[in-house]
C-alpha cells in the first residue's frame, strides 16, 4: 500500500536532505579514492575493534541516561521534592559543559584515570539532560486523567504507571537515549583524554597525524552506519507506544506527590548527580584557577566572546528549529516509510564528528555559495546540520501529545491545516518546542571543530577561547570561558523550567 | 501556553536584534575587508602579540584564524586555490610538507630565507622554519633520579620502565622522531623498538602537554615531549611547583631530533605584499627573540641566543639528519598503524 504523501512530507524532506549535506562531501572524497583504497581500510583489524569498543561505549551511556534520566525526571516534575522547579534548571546546566572539560577535570583530581570506565561515567554525566529535560517536558503535560482512570479501575499505583504514563514517556525516553548515543558516538574531547579509543577518536587521528581526509571520510560513512544502528533501534523501541491523547479537552495539571521521609534520600541523590555532573568541574576550574600565576583577568574579551557565541548559537537554535519542525511535526503524525526514511536521515550527521561536519561544509560551502564562506550565517548553518536532531525529538513527543482531536476540531472550524498547526498545536506543544531549540543552543554553545572552520576570521566565541588557553595548558585562563557558558546555558534552563512547570 | 509561543519569537527577534547590533564590531568580514590574513595553528596565547608587533611594525592590517595545524592544513587542502588565507604559519613541518605537496605554496624569497639554515627549511624552500623545538624526556623527579633517566631512547623497551613510559603517537613531532629514527637506524631495528615498547605497556596520549600532566602528577614516570611544553607548564604554575623536569639523551640520539614551527606563503597570498612582510619579520631579529624569550624556543637565525636555561641548539646533538631525509612520513605513518599505535 502506497502511503499518501502531504505537502508536509515534501517540504520535510527537504528539511531533511539539508541535514545530510555532510554526507555528500564523504561519499565524494570516499569515491575519490577507489575501492581497493577503500577495502584496505575497512579491512583493518582495527576497523571493526573501534567499532565494537564505540557501539560498547554509546551503548552503556545511553542505557544509563535512560535509567538515571527517567526516574530523576519523575522525581523533579513529579514529586514534592524540597527545592521545586529549581532542580530543572540545574538538570539543564550538565549540557554546558563540553565534555574535554569535564574530563580534564575528573584527570586533574584523579590522575592516571584512562579506559572504558572513566569515560563512560563523564559523558554520562554530561548527557543526562539529554534525557531528563525531554521525559521532563512529557511529564509535565501528561494528563493525569489517565492514572486516575486506571486506579479507579483497580490498579495499584506502580501498575498504573506502568499502564499509563510509561508508554507516554518510552518515545521520549528512548529519544534522548539516542541523542546520548549519537553524542557519544560523535565525542572526542573526553574520549581522547581519558584514552579511549573510539571511532571518532581514530577519524581525527587520520586529520591530525596523517592529513589524510580518504581514510577520514571511510570511517566516517562507517561511523553512520553505526548510527543507524542506534536510529532504528530507537524507532524500534518507540513504535510499540500509542502515542496521542484522544479525550476531549486540554489536559489538567497533575498534583505533585509528596515524598514523606523520602524526600531527603531522594533530595541526597539529586544533589550528589548534579554535583558530580556540574560543581564538581566547577570547583575543580575554580582550584586549577587559584593555582595559576598567570591567570589575568579580560573582561572586554570575555564579553565580546559571549556576545559572539549568543549571536552563532541564536542563530544556529532558529535554523535548527526551522528544519526540525517539519519532520518533528511529520514524524509525530504520521508513521509511513517515507516519513520514517526522512526522520532517520535527519539524526545521521549527529554521530559525524565537528571536524567532519566542518570540512565538508568547507568544501561545500566554497563550491555551492562561496560568498557565505566564514561567515555567521554559514557558522549557524553548521550548528543546525549539527544539532537539528536535538530538536526533532522533543518536537515529535510533544506534538504527540496534542490530542488530534483537537486540530479535527480546528479544521471542522474552517481553519488551514498549517493555521491549525499554529493556533492550537504549536501552543499546545510549545514546551517541547522550547525545549529542542534549548538543546540546540546549548550543544552550539560550546561546539568547538566546526567553530574554528567555519567563523569568519576573527570572531572568537567561548568555546574558542577556552580552546586557546587550554592547548597551552592554562586551565585557569579557560575557566572564566567555561564559567562563561554555564551562566549562559543557565538562561534557556531557566525559562524552560518556568514553562514546563507552569502547565494549567 | 500563548505566551509559550511567544517567547520563541521573541527569542528569535533578540538573537537577529543582537546579530544586527553586533555586525558593526569589526567582526563582520565584509564590512572591513582584512588586507592580510594569516592561518596560524599556532596559538594565539602564544604568537598573538608577536602578530601584534608586525601590524604595529608594518602597518599590515592582519586577521588571524586560529585553529589546530593539522585541521588547518585539513581546511587548506579542501579549499585549494579558493582559500581566504595568504599565509600559513604552523606548529610543524610535517603539516607545511602536506600543504606543499598538494602544489600549495609558492617559493619564498631566497635572500630572507638564506637567514635560516638548510637544515631547517623545505628543500626547494617552499616553506621556512621560523623557531625550533626539541624532543626530550621528561621524567618525574620523585620518581626518577636525575642519574637514573635514560640516556638513550633504546632504554625505554628495558622491563624498568614497564608501563612507565608516555608517548603521543598520533603528534607530529613524536612521528618526526620516529622517522629520524628510520633513518638512522634502520627500518628493523625501529620496528623492533616500537613493538619492544608495546610490550612493555607504553601509555598512549592525545598530546604533549598530557604526558606532561602525568608525568608531574606521577602516573608515571617518564615521556616522550617537546621542550617548551615544560615551559608553558612552569608560567601556569610556577617552576617551583613542578615535579616534572626535562632532560636530553646522549648526543646523536634520535630522541634528540630538533623540530621547526614554520611558515608558507600560499598561492592565494602570493600577491599580496602582506605575505612576504609576514616571512621576513618572523626571521628578524626582533621575532627570532620573542621566540627565545617568550615561548622558550630555539631561534633559527644566527646572532640570536636561546634563553640560558635551554642547552644550546649546538649541543643538543641530534641525529645527523637533513630535512630531506625526514620526508617520508608516509612510511612512519605506516609502520606506526601496522604495529598498532595508530
Amino acid at each position: 500500500m502506497r502511503a499518501r504523501l502531504t505537502p508536509l512530507h515534501i517540504v520535510a524532506a527537504l528539511a531533511a536532505l539539508v541535514a545530510v549535506t555532510p554526507l555528500v562531501y564523504l561519499v565524494v572524497r570516499t569515491g575519490s579514492a577507489g575501492w581497493e583504497t577503500v577495502w584496505e581500510i575497512l579491512a583493518r583489524p582495527r576497523t571493526l575493534q573501534l567499532s565494537v569498543a564505540s557501539l560498547g561505549l554509546a551503548t552503556a551511556v545511553a542505557g544509563t541516561c535512560i535509567a538515571v534520566g527517567v526516574p530523576l525526571a519523575w522525581l523533579l516534575t513529579r514529586t514534592a521534592l524540597p527545592g521545586g522547579r529549581l532542580w530543572l534548571v540545574v538538570a539543564a546546566l550538565p549540557l554546558a559543559v563540553p565534555s574535554y572539560v569535564a574530563a580534564y577535570t575528573w584527570l586533574a583530581a584523579f590522575p592516571g584515570i584512562r579506559g572504558f570506565f572513566p569515560a563512560w561515567m563523564v559523558l554520562s554525566l554530561v548527557s543526562l539532560p539529554y534525557v531528563v529535560l525531554p521525559v521532563a517536558a512529557v511529564l509535565s503535560q501528561v494528563d493525569p486523567a489517565f492514572d486516575e482512570v486506571a486506579r479507579t479501575l483497580g490498579d495499584g499505583p506502580l501498575r498504573s504507571f506502568r499502564r499509563t504514563t510509561a508508554p507516554l514517556l518510552w518515545p521520549a525516553a528512548a529519544a534522548g537515549g539516542l541523542l546520548t548515543a549519537l553524542y557519544t558516538l560523535s565525542d572526542f574531547g573526553a574520549v581522547s583524554l581519558l584514552r579511549f579509543d573510539t571511532f571518532t577518536r581514530v577519524i581525527y587521528t587520520s586529520y591530525r597525524a596523517a592529513f589524510d581526509r580518504t581514510s577520514a571520510a571511510v570511517l566516517s560513512l562507517v561511523l553512520v552506519a553505526l548510527a543507524l544502528v542506534f536510529v532504528l533501534l530507537e524507532r524500534a523501541m518507540r513504535s510499540r507506544h500509542q502515542q496521542w491523547r484522544v479525550g476531549a479537552g486540554a489536559a489538567r495539571r497533575a498534583q505533585r506527590i509528596p515524598l514523606g521521609p523520602w524526600r531527603w534520600p531522594a533530595l541526597a541523590g539529586v544533589i550528589a548527580l548534579f554535583g558530580l555532573a556540574v560543581a564538581f568541574p566547577g570547583v575543580m576550574l575554580v582550584r586549577l584557577m587559584l593555582q595559576s600565576q598567570r591567570f589575568e583577568a579580560d573582561p572586554g574579551a570575555w564579553l565580546a566572546a559571549t556576545g559572539n557565541t549568543v549571536q552563532a548559537a541564536g542563530i544556529g537554535a532558529i535554523v535548527a528549529l526551522a528544519l526540525a519542525l517539519p519532520i518533528g511535526v511529520l514524524a509525530a503524525r504520521h508513521s509511513d516509510r517515507v516519513t520514517k526514511s526522512i526522520e532517520s536521515a535527519a539524526f545521521i550527521s549527529h554521530a559525524l564528528p565537528g571536524v567532519v561536519v566542518g570540512l565538508s561544509l568547507v568544501y561545500l560551502g566554497l563550491s555551492i555559495a562561496p560568498a557565505l564562506y566564514q561567515t555567521l550565517a554559514m557558522l549557524g548553518f553548521a550548528y543546525a546540520v549539527l544539532f537539528l536532531s536535538n530538536a526533532i525529538g522533543s518536537i515529535r513527543s510533544a506534538t504527540a501529545q496534542v490530542s488530534r482531536n483537537l486540530e479535527d476540531v480546528a479544521r471542522t472550524l474552517g481553519d488551514r491545516p498549517t493555521t491549525t498547526w499554529w493556533r492550537v498545536t504549536a501552543r499546545l506543544s510549545a514546551p517541547g518546542i522550547l525545549a529542542g531549540a534549548l538543546l540546540v543552543l546549548v550543544t552550539a554553545m560550546k561546539e568547538l571543530p566546526a567553530t574554528l572552520m567555519l567563523r569568519p576570521t576573527g570572531f572568537e566565541t567561548l568555546a574558542t577561547e577556552m580552546w586557546t588557553f587550554t592547548t597551552v595548558g592554562s586551565f585557569s585562563q579557560a575557566a572564566p570561558y567555561a564559567f562563561g557558558l554555564v551562566v549562559l546555558a543557565a538562561i534557556p534552563a531557566f525559562l524552560l523550567a518556568r514553562l514546563t512547570g507552569r502547565r494549567s | 501556553m500563548i505566551k509559550a509561543g511567544g517567547a520563541i519569537a521573541l527569542a528569535a527577534v533578540a538573537v537577529l536584534g543582537l546579530s544586527a547590533c553586533s555586525s558593526g564590531d569589526g567582526a563582520d568580514p565584509t564590512q572591513e575587508a582584512a588586507e592580510f590574513v594569516v592561518y596560524s595553528g599556532r596559538s594565539e596565547e602564544l604568537v598573538g602579540p608577536l602578530i601584534e608587533q608586525f601590524e604595529t611594525a608594518t602597518g599590515v592590517q592582519t586577521e588571524v584564524r586560529y585553529g589546530d595545524t593539522a585541521e588547518l592544513a585539513a581546511q587548506l587542502l579542501e579549499e585549494g586555490e579558493n582559500s581566504p588565507a595568504d599565509v600559513f604559519f604552523a606548529q610543524d613541518a610535517g603539516a607545511l610538507q602536506v600543504v606543499q605537496d598538494e602544489g600549495l605554496t609558492t617559493a619564498l624569497p631566497t635572500a630572507v630565507v638564506d637567514k635560516v639554515p638548510a637544515k631547517f627549511r623545505s628543500a626547494d624552500d617552499q616553506w621556512v622554519g621560523t623557531s625550533g623545538r626539541a624532543r626530550v624526556i621528561v621524567y618525574n623527579t620523585e620518581l626518577v633520579p636525575a642519574d637514573e633517566v635514560p640516556k638513550t631512547v633504546f632504554e625505554l623497551t628495558d622491563p624498568k620502565w614497564e608501563g612507565q613510559v608516555g608517548i603521543a603517537p598520533t603528534n607530529a613531532s613524536f612521528q618526526a622522531f620516529v622517522t629520524a629514527m628510520r633513518v638512522t637506524v634502520g627500518e628493523e631495528r625501529t620496528k623492533q623498538w616500537l613493538e619492544g615498547l608495546i610490550a612493555n605497556d607504553v601509555q598512549t596520549f592525545e598530546n604533549n602537554l598530557a604526558i606532561l600532566d602525568a608525568v608531574n602528577a606521577g602516573a608515571i614516570e617518564v615521556g616522550l615531549a617537546n621542550h617548551y611544553y615544560w615551559y608553558e607548564k612552569a608560567a601556569e604554575i610556577g617552576a617551583e611547583n613542578l615535579k616534572v623536569r626535562n632532560a636530553a639523551f646522549e648526543a646523536g640520539d634520535p630522541g634528540n631530533l630538533v623540530n621547526v614551527a614554520g611558515v608558507a606563503i600560499l598561492p592565494t597570498g602570493a600577491d599580496n605584499p602582506g605575505s612576504e612582510q609576514f616571512v621576513e619579520f618572523l626571521l628578524s631579529d626582533e621575532a627570532q627573540q620573542y621566540f627565545a624569550d617568550v615561548t622558550a624556543e630555539y631561534p633559527l637565525v644566527k646572532g640570536v641566543a636561546a634563553r640560558d636555561d635551554l642547552p644550546p641548539l649546538s649541543q643538543i646533538d641530534g641525529p645527523d639528519l637533513t630535512l630531506d631525509q625526514l620526508a617520508d612520513l608516509r612510511g612512519t605513518q605506516d609502520l606506526l598503524l601496522q604495529v598498532g599505535l595508530l
